[in-house]
């Protein structure tokens, strides 16, 4: 097992939820799929996915729903 | 020769130095928002300097190249792989025929341009190949590039040159934080308090995630107060309205009197905003070159101080074409 992060592919604002009103993608220690949306980062009027990019488990978020972001800056760490 | 679009990219689109003239009728100035580093990677590559280039913003494409080609990646700090292998910025270097050009994660700045030997040629639409998405005109197909696509490039006209590279002093970025924006008061100044007068000035805004080629937005500032006053006829109610008006490249206007938005290459030309001024056209360049949350100050400028940094940004030009000569 080895603990790999999940980078912002863009700078902007992260969300974790869909929508204000729904739950959050994923909770610490959820499986993922290589395919699967952590988050979102609004950024120029549009919210862009963040895939998982690997299949594994959640070991923790590293910043909080909202916070703003640099490219490149890890989001999560999941453990593959 | 052509490239394709493996990996599109956030907003990578086709700009060249943009398309003056038709502002009047609503139609933009479009093109490159940091000009001067869309101008040095055309002179790199030895393209004319309004040759058109790809614009990529926050995060690059993915690109496959069909015949050899010479390529500079300039502006935002955005570091090119030509399969896998990092190459410098500010510099010309050689693509080989079926290889591909990605990107790493952005590092400083927010817009890349992307420069090929020949130019990126699309259709001449209004006397420019520059791409306004909003109103679907210009570059390729009038929209962002998207994966699948096949950029037509065109026959070099001076051999091009690989290799050179542009020194940090001349490559125009925004420098210190929080970034000073010079900024001359307008017409509508009357409108706020001499209290919101110094506040905006005074305060330290923040580049808002919203900020694109229409338009940067700014937070975090103290709301404008405004001088009350009766409506004048076809203002609206808000004090931040006026009787509808031109609204110029640079010009920022405050809706409600909360959020500053500067408008840029793509913003439209009229409209119901007062204006608290213009951030002088020396420093158009450097916004184009802001992230998201970016501190930024507003600067209080007059014309003569207006003219001499134009003046200036114009020697920065020569001696980056002399340096490239």
């Amino acid at each position: 097992m080895a603990i790999q992060q999940i980078f912002s592919p863009l700078p902007g604002v992260f969300y974790r939820k869909p929508a204000p009103d729904q739950p959050v993608y994923k909770n610490d220690g959820d499986t993922v799929t290589e395919n699967d949306t952590i988050g979102l980062i609004e950024v120029m009027k549009s919210f862009n996915e963040v895939k998982a990019g690997a299949a594994g488990k959640i070991v923790r978020f590293l910043i909080e729903n909202e916070d703003a972001v640099m490219a490149g800056q890890p989001i999560a760490e999941i453990e593959v | 020769m052509v490239i394709k679009v493996l990996k599109p990219g956030l907003a990578t689109t086709v700009q060249d130095l943009g398309r003056p003239g038709y502002y009047h009728i609503g139609i933009p100035l479009s093109g490159g928002m940091d000009r001067h580093a869309l101008v040095a990677a055309n002179l790199l590559v030895g393209n004319p300097e309004g040759a058109a280039v790809l614009e990529a913003v926050f995060m690059g494409p993915e690109l496959e190249f069909s015949d050899d080609a010479v390529v500079a990646v300039t502006g935002a700090e955005l570091p090119p792989k030509l399969d896998g292998v990092p190459q410098e910025t500010w510099s010309s270097f050689k693509v080989k025929a079926g290889q591909k050009l990605a990107f790493d994660f952005l590092k400083k700045g927010a817009r890349a341009y992307i420069a090929v030997a020949g130019g990126i040629d699309v259709p001449v639409v209004l006397g420019s190949r520059s791409t306004y998405a909003l109103g679907a005109l210009g570059g390729f197909k009038g929209r962002k590039l998207e994966a699948g696509d096949e950029l037509p490039v065109g026959t070099a006209t001076a051999p091009a040159k690989e290799g050179r590279s542009i020194a940090a002093d001349l490559r125009g970025l925004p420098a210190g934080m929080p970034v000073e924006l010079r900024v001359m008061p307008g017409l509508y100044w009357h409108r706020i308090t001499d209290a919101a007068g110094i506040g905006f000035f005074s305060d330290t805004w923040k580049v808002a995630p919203e900020a694109d080629r229409i338009g940067y937005r700014f937070k975090g500032g103290k709301p404008l107060e405004f001088v009350p006053r009766e409506p004048p006829f076809g203002a609206g109610s808000d004090p931040s309205n006026i009787t509808d008006a031109c609204y110029p490249y640079g010009s920022i206007q405050v809706p409600g009197g909360t959020e500053p938005i500067v408008l840029h290459r793509d913003a439209v030309s009229g409209g119901g905003y007062f204006q608290v001024g213009a951030v002088i056209s020396a420093d158009m360049d450097q916004i184009g070159q802001l992230q998201p949350n970016t501190p930024v100050k507003f600067i209080k400028v007059d014309m003569a101080t207006a003219l001499a940094a134009r003046k200036e940004k114009a020697e920065l030009s020569a001696k980056l074409r002399s340096a490239l000569a």
